[in-house]
């Protein structure tokens, strides 16, 4: 007697566990890893160089305090709406100026990924900042596999937009044109720093974070990591980006964290750190995040100040 | 002057009530926001929310001040005993929003909040309207209005309004988009700039039609 066949048959055996680390089923395997979620097993993920030495933020603020505007423009507002978010299915359309266009499911782009943590400090340019322990891979070997085209030199990504699910994207009042668009010159996107994220502390991406797959771009303002990504396009032109249209005076292309470039509103050399309570010292903020040596190269012979 | 049904009976029961313990009900808020934020139970971001807080029952406590004459003229209801209490009130706020942003967000890093101080619009006029409103919470007793002048006194304390606006101002100008809560307490400030404005033209008219006929 054949048997309907389901994701279990065609996904590999560790991506849909991944996947269902939250049910009871994936306990036995867990190893009794007590998470600060409360939720038990871990997604497996190797350790990475490219991770910081410092102290990882409370799960709870770190989901709790977020900037996700298609839920609503509260830090609350994501926590409190993302739930109702339908995460699967889920694909990506990969396409412009690759040699493998196509719709793929998110399985497929997480199947032959080697996952790895990468604590990595997320800057906000509001002026704070917290310490995530991503899950992710390299967003180059997504790219590679698609096989940019020669003229291919920047790299446009699009958030879903379903009004639906999302009551930021409904209504009268609207702080920023939908869908989300984010972008990233080809060489930026090809670098080992930048990620594309499908868990934190060990769990799956909460939908308040971008599941169930977000982009994280360390030495750039948080702004930039767009999250819950449907559409990845490689283009010979520089790609529009959601807050410079918003206001191009005060973000730019580029948004590379630097405390000597300030907003034009607020100052960027200190940040907030989130987490500490009311005493918590202010940071000195670091040019590049602290990713001076790894990204430096990148821009140089740019002035920073006009490329912003 | 139009007045509502019941105002008078509205007016009796607020004469009745003290002013004194209104002061106290009044920083109950600061009380509960300030235990909160030292017991880190204002969740990720205490000093930014902290700070939010104490600004905006400033802001609140401005607009009540500046709605009491238009609340009386339009319906006959009376809070002028309380208008006093509620710009004091809203300057005791100011000066502990303040005071959040100086020591707990700022961290008393002088040359940077001096930097801030004359560069960033927003904190220009956060701290011209806290400037504006010391003069009349330093002539707010009732001494003062005797030493001044009831016409000289009343001059000063058209500070309120500036200071009112600056606030509502300082509020936009500090958020990333154009979210409504701020927009909302613009309009109200607006509104009651507005009536204040169309009263004093109405009034002025007035004399001025008063001193022809003379």
């Amino acid at each position: 007697m054949r048997r309907k066949l389901g994701y279990a048959d065609v996904t590999p055996k560790n991506l849909y566990l991944s996947r269902r680390t939250l049910m009871a089923g994936a306990a036995g395997l867990a190893a009794g890893a007590l998470l600060p979620g409360g939720a038990l097993a871990r997604i497996a993920a190797e350790a990475s160089p490219y991770s910081i030495d410092a102290t990882p933020t409370a799960y709870e603020d770190i989901t709790s305090y977020n900037n996700f505007y298609e839920f609503g423009v509260d830090k609350g507002d994501p926590k409190a709406h993302a739930g109702a978010l339908t995460t699967e299915p889920w694909s990506v359309v990969i396409d412009g100026l690759v040699g493998r266009p196509g719709t793929y499911p998110l399985e497929d782009l997480v199947a032959p990924a080697r996952l790895e943590e990468r604590i990595y400090r997320l800057r906000c340019v509001e002026g704070w900042s917290m310490v995530i322990p991503w899950i992710g891979f390299p967003l180059a070997d997504v790219l590679s596999r698609a096989e940019p085209g020669s003229g291919a030199r920047y790299v446009a990504f699009e958030t879903l937009m379903r009004p639906e699910e999302m009551p930021g994207q409904r209504g009268f009042f609207q702080p920023l044109d939908w869908p989300y668009v984010e972008g990233l010159r080809l060489d930026e996107a090809m670098h080992p720093l930048t990620i594309l994220a499908t868990g934190l502390y060990g769990e799956e991406l909460p939908n308040q974070n971008g599941a169930p797959l977000r982009l994280v771009v360390p030495w750039k303002y948080g702004f930039k990591s767009i999250k819950s990504i449907v559409r990845i396009t490689l283009t010979a032109d520089q790609p529009p980006t959601t807050w410079n249209l918003q206001n191009p005076r005060e973000y730019g292309f580029y948004s590379n964290v630097n405390p000597a470039v300030d907003h034009p509103r607020w100052s960027q050399a200190t940040e907030r750190v989130i987490g500490g309570g009311i005493f918590a010292p202010r940071r000195e903020t670091e040019l590049f995040n602290g990713y001076a040596e790894e990204v430096g190269h990148l821009y140089a012979g740019m002035d920073l100040t006009v490329h912003y | 002057m139009p007045v509502m049904q019941g105002a008078g009976t509205i007016n009796q029961a607020l004469r009745r009530l003290p002013t004194g313990p209104g002061y106290l009900v009044g920083l109950v808020p600061a009380a509960y926001w300030i235990t909160l934020a030292f017991q880190n139970r204002l969740g990720a971001d205490p000093v930014r929310t902290l700070e939010h807080e104490l600004g905006i029952i400033a802001l609140q406590f401005l607009v009540a001040a500046l709605a009491v004459t238009p609340l009386r003229e339009l319906t006959g209801v009376s809070f002028l005993r309380f208008r006093r209490m509620f710009g004091l009130l809203a300057f005791a706020y100011a000066i502990l929003h303040f005071t959040t942003w100086l020591v707990l967000d700022r961290q008393l890093d002088w040359p940077r909040i001096l930097a801030d101080l004359v560069k960033r619009p927003y904190i220009i006029l956060g701290m011209t309207a806290l400037l504006m409103l010391i003069p009349l919470a330093a002539t707010s007793f009732d001494r003062a209005v005797r030493w001044l002048g009831g016409a000289r006194w009343r001059r000063l304390h058209r500070l309120a309004y500036p200071a009112t606006a600056l606030a509502a101002v300082h509020f936009i100008w500090l958020v990333k988009t154009w979210p409504l809560e701020p927009l909302l307490y613009a309009a109200v400030v607006a509104l009651l700039l507005a009536w204040r404005a169309r009263g004093a033209v109405f009034s002025r008219r007035r004399r001025i039609r008063g001193q022809r006929a003379a």
